[in-house]
Parts: C-alpha cells; structure tokens; sequence
C-alpha cells in the first residue's frame, strides 16, 4: 500500500503511467480505426446505391409500369401500390396507436395491471421480427378467403407501425403538465375534452413525429408483404387483389438475372432509400425548429 | 421527476372521475375511456394472436416430431422430414457473427464520437449515422448480395483456403467451395446492419453521462481511455447492453438481409464460409411453395414459433438486465 503511494507521488515516470499512456494511445487508434471503418462501409453502401440507382433510373422507369424483361418496363404500378398500401396502413394505424397511446398515458396509472401488460406488449409488438407480423396476416386474412390482397398487406404494414405510434404518443403525452390538466379540469371541461383539445393538441408536434418515423419504418418493409400482398405484374387498384408494392419487386428482381431488371431494382432501391431518409431529416428538421 | 409528481394526482383524478360517474357528463367520458381502452385491447389480441396462432399452426410439426423437432439437423421436404436445428443454428451463428463484428465497430465509433472528434465533425457524423439506422433493410441485402458476396467468393475464400487449408482447427472452418455465400458472410451484412443502430444508442447513452463525473476523472489525471473505460463504461453499463440486445433482437428475425447472402441450404456444419440458412430465410423461401395444411407449412409455423420465443426472450433479458443495474 504504502508502496504505491511512494510511486505515485515520486516525480520519476513510473511504469504504470506508461502502461496508462500507451493503453490510452492503443484505445486511441482503435476508436479511430474503428469510426473510420464504419464511415467508410456506410459510405460504400450510398456510394453503390447512388451510382447504380442513378443509372437505372429515368422518366420510362417512373412512368411504366412493369413488364417482361427487355421490354422497356418500369416501375410504376410498383410505387403507386407502395403509396397505396403504405397509407392506407398509417389510416389504420393512426388512431389504433392514438387510442392506445392515449389510454396507457391517461389511464394507465402505475397501479393499473392491464395497462402496464399492454405497454409490455407493445414493446414486445415493436421487435417481432417483420415476417411472423406476415406470417401472421396470412393465416388471419388471407389463408381464410383463398387469395392474396393489398388489404392484407396494409393490415400487416399497420401492425408494425402501430407499436411506434403508442411509444411515441404515450411519451408526448406524458410530458404535458399536469397543471394544464388541472387547469382543464377547472375549467369544467370534460375528460375527453381535456385529453383531446389540450393535452393532444400540445403534444402534437411530437405525436406527428411518431406517425412520421412509423411511416419510415413501414415503407422500406419488404418480408411481412412477401405472403400477403403478394405482388403484382400489372397495374390493380383493388384492396382484394394482389398489388404490387416497390420493396418486394427489389426483392424479385434483384435476385433476376436480366440485366435491366436488376437495374430497375436498383432504381427502386435508390426511390425507397431516399424516401426512407426524407422523412427522418424532415422529422429532424421539424424536431430542432420545435 | 415529471412522471413522480403526475402519477399521485392522476390516482386522484381516477377517484374524481368514478365518483363523478353518475352525473351528466360521464357519458361521452365512459364512451371515450371505453375507446381507448378498447384499442389497448386490440393492441394487446394482436400480440396474443400472433402468438397464438404461430403456436397453433405449428402443433402438428411438434406432435409429429416431438420435442425432437428443435435439435433434429434434416429439413428434408421430399421425404417429409422436419427439424430446426439446421436454421436455428444457422440463426443463431450469424446473429453471434453480426453482433461480434458490430460490438468493436459500435464501441469504437462511439468512443470516438464522444471523446474525441471535433464537435462539428461529431454532430455530422453522428447525425449520418442516425439516419442510416432507419435505411431499410432490403438495401443491406442488396449491397451485400452485389458487393460483399463476389468479395468473398473471389478474394477472401480463397486466399484463406490457399493459406489455411491445411492448419488444424482452422481448415473446418473455412472448408466449403468459394461460393461467397454462407454465415460470415451474413454475419458482416448483419454487422453493417446493426452498427448504426447500436452506435447511435450508445453515443446516446453516453452523452447522458453527467459532465461532472468526466471533467472530476480528468482532473485527477485520468487519461482518456481511463475515463472511458472506468468511468463511462460502468457508469451505462445497463444502457450498453440494452444496445447490444437490442441490436442481437433485429439479428435474430432479420429476413431481407440474409435472405440474399446466406445461399439457402439447410445443413449443419462447421464451415462458416458454407451456404446455410436461417430461420426467417427459410420461412421467406419456402412459404410460398408450401400448400395450406401440409406439414412443410405446419413445420415453418413452428419454426416461427421458436424465433418468436428467440426474440421474445432477448427482450426480456434486455428488460432484465437493464433492471437489475438500475
């Protein structure tokens, strides 16, 4: 004891503040090597999507719809099943989430047991893997009526999204004062009025950023639509029909072993990517003006 | 602070409310409360069915191969012979691959992003690296079925079979045809993956960390892999490890991904340059070719099951852990 005090406060470099140096230099070197690394790799990931998405996308692949290899085909019916789908899946989302969102904040006080089983549930919602959600789906709605449907995909999209709305809402909620509750309380006005015209309406901003990041998450999702919408080679506006939808034409055709296929999956991962990223820099952007 | 002073009065609001229960104005309330709480409840069959459901389908598997089913290495569709083990392990291996090779990149960008890039430098990055995080997961596949498979097939494979070939240990290994596909090869998909998602989760948790702490431990001489390593590191240690099982958690049930670079066959053995097949691969492949009541679907339904049990499980150990520090 004694004697590492001595060495310690005698003014001789000692070994352990050279041990202490070097291990700090070695740590050092590896935060370094390792930051750069996963830069670069990210880097080479944007790198390839951008200079091969670039390539194959042009106003014929925007403009038209798929078809057989070589004949000039795009992507349309593909893009407009995607938005299709998509929000039709945040309309059904959006006031599941909400509902829930609102009940654990505003009634599901400590003590309540089915609320805190719900959140837990909710939670365990938010990591299933994407494709027991489609597994799932199929059995329920598409299994029954003997054929795929955008419906059933919407459902499957919708129940990913919805576990991202509750978190988020749930959590905006929760930082509105309770005075301004209180406050609402004293002015008479009802429960419900409360929660909707005040404590909603001051967690909006926040509450429209859970539905933005959901619809994010949902819009790149390519396995939960593998067994439920199915896909589509031709143009279809009908729920009860299978509909094409962009991330699982990627997934036809960039396992293809057309050329130009494969280029419209790159084209269409470059439109996914970029949506993707629009969204969450617009999230950002609002979030920082907030 | 806010959730300690608001839960008392909420209690007393619940009183308010029931007593208030009879009068006037309770019935759009108790339509509203029923409302929302009807849709917990939705939220909460969900979850029950999925369960449910994947549990049901795949009884037949379990009746007809036991308990036998889970380590049981055929998958063997022409004789009607079924076992997990084969994707379970092809699961689990290239989970523990992706989180291994993720760990150091993770730890490391996050260490430097907190302790040591410029602050400019270290809002772009971290911002850049935040929203790769959300990049969807069919982009990782893509990237790795065009770049990092022909990488392997052409250049990694076989300068380890030409260097290696012949050392103990190592030669079971890398044994197999230079195909590129296989479970490193998912393994660094999945790493690439889910290294965004855990360094923008640590970088988080350890900005949290009081200033206070950090500026006392340089003041005593600390150097910086000191505060690091005995100050930052224990002190979000539960935080850490929710990244590391969170991002294990998207691993295990990743389909897009690996999908495309795993090779699809569904063997065991020790090669990890070998094409193999996870469970959600699997499940992705072979669905569509399975028909309604056959045992081939009951089995990927069981299948199902166990990774909804996997995932299951990594949350709660999560929960667990980060309980247990707290």
């Amino acid at each position: 004891m004694s004697d590492t005090v001595v060495s310690i406060s005698g003014w001789k470099p000692n070994p352990r503040a050279a041990r202490r140096r070097s291990a700090d230099h070695v740590a050092t070197a590896f935060g370094m090597v390792m930051a750069g690394i996963l830069v670069l790799v990210l880097a080479s990931i944007l790198w390839t999507l951008l200079s091969r998405g670039l390539a194959g996308l042009s106003a014929a692949a925007i403009m038209k719809p798929m078809g057989p290899p070589g004949s000039s085909s795009g992507l349309a019916n593909a893009i407009v099943g995607s938005l299709i789908q998509t929000f039709l899946a945040l309309l059904l989302a959006t006031p599941l989430g909400l509902g829930c969102g609102i009940y654990l904040s505003e009634y599901g006080t400590d003590t309540n047991k089915f609320a805190s089983c719900v959140r837990f549930v909710s939670d365990v919602l938010m990591s299933v893997p994407s494709i027991l959600v489609g597994l799932f789906v199929y059995q329920v709605m598409v299994a029954p009526f003997g054929h795929f449907s955008a419906l059933a995909g919407s459902v499957a999209l919708a129940i990913l999204a919805v576990p991202i709305i509750v978190r988020t809402t749930e959590d905006m909620l929760r930082l509105v004062p309770t005075a301004m509750r209180e406050a609402g309380a004293a002015l008479g006005a009802t429960r419900w009025r409360v929660t909707l015209s005040l404590c909603l309406r001051s967690a909006k901003t926040g509450v429209l950023t859970g539905i933005l990041l959901a619809l994010a998450r949902v819009s790149g999702e390519t396995a939960p639509l593998l067994f439920t919408s199915l896909g589509n080679q031709n143009w279809s506006f009908s729920l009860t029909r299978p509909m094409a939808s962009l991330p699982v034409t990627i997934y036809q055709y960039a396992g293809a072993s057309y050329e130009d296929w494969v280029q419209l999956a790159w084209a269409g991962a470059l439109l996914v990517t970029m949506g993707v990223l629009a969204i969450n820099i617009a999230v950002r952007v609002s979030a920082r003006r907030a | 602070m806010t959730l300690a002073t608001a839960t008392p009065s909420e209690e007393a609001r619940d009183k308010a409310g029931a007593s208030r229960s009879g009068s006037r104005r309770s019935g759009p309330d108790t339509a509203f409360h029923f409302l929302v709480a009807a849709s917990a409840l939705l939220v909460l069959v969900v979850l029950g069915g999925l369960v449910v459901l994947m549990g049901v389908g795949g009884s037949q598997a379990f009746r007809t191969f036991g308990l036998g089913f889970a380590v049981h290495d055929v998958w063997n569709p022409v004789a009607d012979l079924y076992g997990a083990w084969a994707p379970l392990f092809g699961t689990i291996v290239s989970t523990l691959i992706g989180v291994a090779i993720a760990l150091p990149l993770a730890f490391g960008t996050a260490f430097w992003l907190t302790a040591m890039a410029p602050p400019r430098i270290a809002a772009i990055v971290g911002t850049a690296v935040q929203l790769l995080a959300a990049v969807p997961s069919i982009i990782f596949g893509m990237w790795g079925f065009f770049t990092i498979v022909p990488f392997m097939a052409r250049t990694v494979q076989p300068f380890l079979t030409h260097h290696f070939k012949h050392v103990p240990g190592i030669k079971f290994i890398i044994h197999g045809a230079p195909f590129g596909t296989g479970l490193m090869t998912a393994g660094l998909v999945l790493a690439v993956m889910i290294a965004p998602f855990m360094t923008a989760v640590m970088r988080d948790v350890f900005a949290a960390m009081p200033n206070m702490l950090r500026e006392s431990a340089y003041g005593l001489g600390a150097t910086r892999w000191d505060v690091m390593w005995k100050v930052v590191v224990p002190w979000s240690r539960s935080g850490m490890i929710g990244a590391i099982v969170l991002g294990m958690g998207r691993a295990l049930g990743e389909t897009m991904a690996v999908t495309f670079v795993i090779g699809n066959v569904t063997d065991v053995g020790w090669s990890l340059f070998a094409p193999r097949s996870t469970v959600a691969s699997l499940i992705a492949l072979q669905f569509p070719e399975s028909p309604a009541g056959s045992l081939r679907l009951s089995a990927l339904l069981a299948l199902g099951f166990i990774l909804m049990l996997l995932s299951f499980a990594s949350l709660a150990l999560a929960r667990m852990l980060r309980g247990n520090t707290k």
